[in-house]
């Protein structure tokens, strides 16, 4: 059973629909004793940084959350804003993040001239995975997701970047830790590549 | 490399899918479930989907129908018409759609699109202009209300104005060249991705791919929309909805980027 976290951010409906497509079961969490017994987590995400750190502590889930992944290694994926959540800071707000996997999330705009990379980085951009991480099997080459951003992950560590893509600056589309994953694309909005690492993440 | 988006719009009119002749005359082309379905097998970019009854009707979004199609849709969404409000908004993204368009309730009141780009990030916020040239080719004026009504404010200063504001993204429309299948006006292209600093979509007047290819060539990374290109086949414009294979856009953005 794999279980949505339902915060009040992001396209839950959009996990569950591909999910029966693919012929796996899933659940949506609202509180915290929607998580018993969750052997995967996804953790959408739209919006800004402060905003789903905030509606999270609100929603009552975020220590049992914190326990099912870090006490029992439960594999959590973070999408977009859920993937930079797991960071432990963004340029874009003042609340700390869950810190799961040590980085910062920057923003574009310090770094680009917005004439040649208008932001937010919207549209299919090319993702490359390292080699041979899980969440990647059969989308080694010529893989493609649709991304809608403005601020980047950037790991402390190298060996958590688990793919990487390029708008002006090379930048992590995919980080990894452990159980802890996170991609900065919409894999639910990808067409058969999102499908292909959706049931990745489905059969860790 | 990130590769310019190619996307259909499609219309929705009294429930039903429909493409308009200069916002005219609108001909019922089809189901718009059944449309996404098919966009869903060819694996488009994304999608527009516009309600042009909501905001004449001043009737609420047809949150129902809504839910439906981001439901059925494997690609992302953005959907307009109707929305007045922020916390519309946000039901809207809740029912899994990514981006929500405003028209004419963006420009009668520009603070509303600061308070939806708090509401739901600026990343999902669209705003479609609609825009005719004006006469003696001395700019062009951004309309509202289904082109019936002209707001006088030039499509430069407003969209500049409008992303200031929070905006994510503007679609410019040409209200001229809507239906006419004749190629895009290049001119306004060019001139409106110089002038701002997020993504632009282009819409109204592609006829067939090379359309598309020289929109790309003259403007670099924007968004091609088009609505009769992609509902419409053969110059008796039967309806068949269609959509270039990944290998032949490819091919297109090979030619465009690489060379």
């Amino acid at each position: 059973m794999i279980h949505i976290i339902d915060y009040g951010l992001g396209n839950v409906q959009a996990f569950l629909t591909m999910y029966k497509r693919l012929g796996f079961e899933t659940t949506r969490a609202r509180q915290s004793s929607d998580l018993n017994g969750a052997k995967k987590i996804i953790l959408p995400g739209v919006g800004s940084f402060d905003n789903a750190i905030k509606l999270l502590n609100e929603s009552g889930m975020q220590s049992t959350l914190s326990s099912l992944v870090l006490d029992d290694k439960i594999p959590v994926l973070g999408i977009c804003v859920g993937m930079q959540i797991l960071a432990s800071r963004s340029d874009e707000g003042v609340l700390d993040g869950l810190g799961w996997i040590p980085g910062s999330v920057n923003a574009f705009n310090n770094n680009l001239n917005s004439t040649d990379f208008p932001l937010p980085h919207m549209g299919w951009n090319e993702v490359h995975s390292c080699a041979e991480h899980p969440l990647f099997v059969g989308l080694e080459k010529n893989a493609k997701f649709y991304f809608l951003h403005s601020y980047y992950f950037e790991c402390e560590l190298n060996s958590n970047n688990a793919a990487t893509s390029y708008y002006g600056i090379k930048f992590s589309s995919a980080v990894s830790s452990r159980n802890v994953y996170g991609v900065q694309f919409h894999p639910e909005k990808s067409h058969t590549f999102g499908a292909q690492l959706l049931k990745n993440f489905a059969e860790l | 490399m990130l590769r310019p988006r190619i996307i259909p719009c499609l219309l929705i009119h009294k429930g039903g899918l429909v493409k308009t002749v200069n916002f005219k005359n609108p001909k019922y082309v089809g189901d718009p479930i059944n449309a996404v379905k098919i966009f869903n097998e060819k694996e488009a970019d994304e999608l527009i989907v516009l309600d042009i009854d909501a905001s004449v009707n001043n009737s609420e979004p047809n949150y129902r129908l809504i839910s439906n199609l981001a439901n059925e849709c494997r690609m992302p969404i953005s959907y307009g018409g109707g929305i007045k409000t922020a916390a519309q908004a946000r039901k809207i993204i809740s029912l899994g759609v990514e981006k929500i368009a405003i028209s004419s309730a963006a420009i009668e009141n520009s603070a509303l699109i600061t308070e939806i780009a708090e509401e739901i990030g600026r990343q999902s916020v669209v705003v479609v202009l609609d825009v005719k040239k004006r006469l003696f080719n001395r700019g062009y004026d951004v309309w509202i209300n289904n082109a019936k009504y002209n707001t006088k404010h030039c499509v430069i200063e407003l969209s500049r104005q409008l992303e200031e504001l929070g905006a994510g993204e503007v679609v410019f429309n040409s209200i001229d060249l809507d239906g006419k299948m004749e190629g895009y006006d290049l001119l306004l292209a060019a001139q409106v991705r110089q002038s701002l600093g997020v993504p632009i979509t282009i819409l109204g007047g592609a006829g067939c791919l090379n359309d598309i290819e020289a929109l790309l060539s003259c403007c670099g990374l924007v968004g091609a929309a088009a609505g009769s290109l992609f509902v419409f086949k053969g110059s008796y414009r039967a309806v068949l909805i269609n959509y270039p294979s990944m290998s032949r856009r490819d091919e297109l953005i090979g030619k465009v980027f690489c060379d």
